[in-house]
């Protein structure tokens, strides 16, 4: 980012730094095949019910562990079943899944991390304290607890991974309204009468809001790999409910038989992983300045 | 109670410590001051003496570990110590604001000028439109050049003393009673303090509210204020117009600080004058007067009695001794 680029964009510095940074996106090749393998997920999901040639659901009488081939783009599973169809559809359950848990989890941390970080020191310690016991278990064995008692389910799924990631953001947060309580604008506003409320929301929270989405686009993938993770273990979306971690499988029961729905199962996770790190880490490089290197 | 109608502020004997591990700082002892109706009251002291702690008490946004041990605060005709927090919010950016030391900081580097100067009129029932021509208005008002299209620039944009005017224009905004200036010009250079003493001058007359003006620089104060009150180690040592004070100083410690001021050196010389001693131990106060280690003319009486705001001319009032006895004074000087 160049002198010059700042003081050319004075009279609407908002659409400058905007375009500045979509410009500097568009440099960066890896974030930008980031950026085109998440739209195409993020399209395919969408428009999933159009782009489906057969019913993921329906069991045909057709050819069964079929390789691919013109009719059956990935072949079929062990009941006849569509893969390529089962695979979008999962794309459509595991983005659902990622954009409700980061919601959740993303507006729950960030409100306890403001309590944490803003409020009295005693209710700071009793929060940490919760959030550091939610850390101290791993995902996994909480996910079989929280299976047994409830039962698997998508929501399950939402519920553990929020849960788990809740404290995650809300310790940024905390971290970052704590040293922004000692700032002078916030002590200005305070003088000016400004009650807790308006100064977290208005002053805390813009200078919070920025990072946390970037961190939250770079979870997306982990949150993905969870939820396949745990409907690989049978702890997360049922049958016949079409999701990546239950085509994986499927095709595990069946892999002496043919390995191509492990392949098919396999390789959308690989793709949207990626393609959601290497576009947060472009977002990361291009906003967060600690981490610039080209300034 | 016609002295309350005419006085905007009055502290009235005022004691403040603040917790520390080492034991209880007694930060201000006593502290009297007056801040009548449109006028501007100077504090001045070296670092530490609690001229900061003093104003921000006034406003209450003390430290936590800040605790008002004793007097009070009457800020138009009405004690506001015992007020609840709530209460005091109500006063601030209303009835009080306030001017902070470093302009660097003292803006929301993330949200725009305009957003910021709209925002803290919250409690005005007008349209944001309305809001808006009120925000540009009074960044006009202080100096900024074009202020219509400047108010959605970021405080980045603004060189440091634009930034000052543009939190000098945010105290304002709320038209208070008095607003309180905690060091306005300490990090700006020596051209760009005078502009803003200037223009602080200018719309302390336009509005007609009080200024309590605090303050290290003895140039700054006699250029601006009418009354001055001269802190030393949490104790308000003397109090008096500008006239008493830089003319007839009465107090050891202000005679002392204004031979130290370099502008006021009429030889020339290789050497700044300093006080010589240290700061008193606020923790374990010692008996008596609180200058007396630093002081040429201290004797028996300044270590055994503490002495009290005696007067030294009509509204002049100094913490000294040698008031009651000017012979001394004489002997040692």
């Amino acid at each position: 980012m160049s002198v010059e680029a700042q003081i050319g964009s004075t009279p609407k510095p908002e659409t400058g730094a905007f375009r500045q940074h979509l410009r500097q996106l568009s440099k960066n090749h890896l974030g930008m095949l980031g950026l085109v393998l998440v739209l195409a997920m993020v399209f395919s999901a969408v428009f999933a019910h159009w782009i489906v040639p057969y019913d993921p659901y329906q069991i045909y009488t057709g050819p069964r562990l079929a390789p691919p081939s013109t009719d059956h783009w990935f072949g079929t599973d062990h009941l006849g079943r569509d893969i390529f169809s089962r695979v979008i559809a999962g794309g459509q359950v595991a983005l659902q899944v990622a954009i409700a848990t980061l919601a959740a989890a993303l507006s729950l941390g960030m409100i306890l991390g403001l309590i944490a970080g803003y409020g009295p020191e005693w209710l700071d310690n009793l929060l940490l304290l919760i959030f550091d016991a939610v850390r101290s278990f791993p995902v996994i064995i909480f996910a079989l607890a929280v299976v047994t008692l409830i039962g698997p389910s998508l929501y399950t799924v939402i519920l553990v991974v929020a849960v788990t990631s809740i404290p995650i953001y809300a310790r940024i947060v905390r971290t970052q309204a704590q040293s922004l309580k000692h700032n002078e604008f916030i002590l200005a506003e305070r003088a000016m009468g400004a009650g807790p409320l308006r100064i977290l929301s208005v002053h805390v929270l813009p200078n919070v809001i920025g990072p946390l989405l970037i961190l939250a686009s770079m979870d997306v993938p982990l949150v993905i790999a969870v939820e396949a993770g745990l409907s690989f273990l049978g702890m997360g979306v049922r049958p016949p409910t079409p999701s990546w971690g239950t085509i994986l499988n499927d095709g595990y029961n069946y892999i002496r038989n043919s390995p191509w729905p492990v392949i098919a199962g396999g390789i959308p996770i690989v793709i949207v992983t990626l393609g959601f790190t290497f576009l947060g880490e472009a977002l990361r490089d291009i906003f967060d300045p600690k981490l610039r290197r080209d300034l | 109670m016609a002295a309350d109608n005419e006085n905007i502020l009055e502290v009235r004997n005022l004691s403040l410590d603040f917790g520390s591990p080492r034991g209880r700082v007694h930060a201000l002892r006593q502290v009297d001051l007056t801040v009548p109706k449109g006028r501007i009251v100077g504090v001045v002291g070296e670092s530490g003496c609690g001229k900061s702690t003093l104003a921000y008490s006034i406003i209450r946004l003390l430290a936590q570990n800040a605790e008002i041990v004793g007097g009070e605060i009457v800020f138009e005709g009405q004690n506001i110590l015992p007020l609840s927090e709530t209460a005091m919010r109500g006063l601030r950016g209303r009835r009080m604001s306030m001017i902070f030391q470093d302009p660097m900081t003292a803006l929301n580097p993330v949200l725009p000028v305009e957003q910021q100067m709209i925002e803290i009129q919250y409690r005005d029932s007008i349209s944001t439109g309305e809001k808006r021509k009120r925000a540009a208005a009074m960044l006009g008002k202080v100096g900024i050049p074009d202020p219509e299209s400047r108010l959605d620039a970021y405080p980045h944009q603004f060189s440091g003393g634009m930034r000052q005017r543009i939190c000098i224009a945010m105290a304002l905004l709320v038209e208070p009673a008095l607003i309180l200036a905690d060091e306005p010009t300490t990090a700006l250079d020596a051209t760009l303090e005078v502009q803003i003493i200037n223009l602080l001058k200018r719309l302390q007359e336009d509005i007609g509210c009080s200024i309590l003006f605090v303050s290290h620089h003895l140039g700054t104060v006699a250029e601006l204020c009418d009354d001055v009150v001269v802190m030393y180690a949490g104790e308000a040592v003397e109090v008096g117009t500008v006239r008493d004070i830089f003319r007839n100083p009465s107090h050891p410690y202000t005679q002392a600080l204004l031979e130290c001021d370099p502008g006021r050196i009429k030889q020339k010389t290789r050497h700044l004058p300093t006080i010589p001693g240290e700061l008193p131990n606020l923790i374990d106060l010692p008996a008596g007067c609180i200058f007396r280690d630093r002081c040429p003319h201290a004797w028996e009486r300044c270590a055994e009695e503490h002495p009290p705001a005696y007067e030294a001319g009509e509204g002049h009032f100094a913490r000294c001794h040698l008031i009651e006895e000017p012979e001394r004074g004489r002997g040692t000087s």
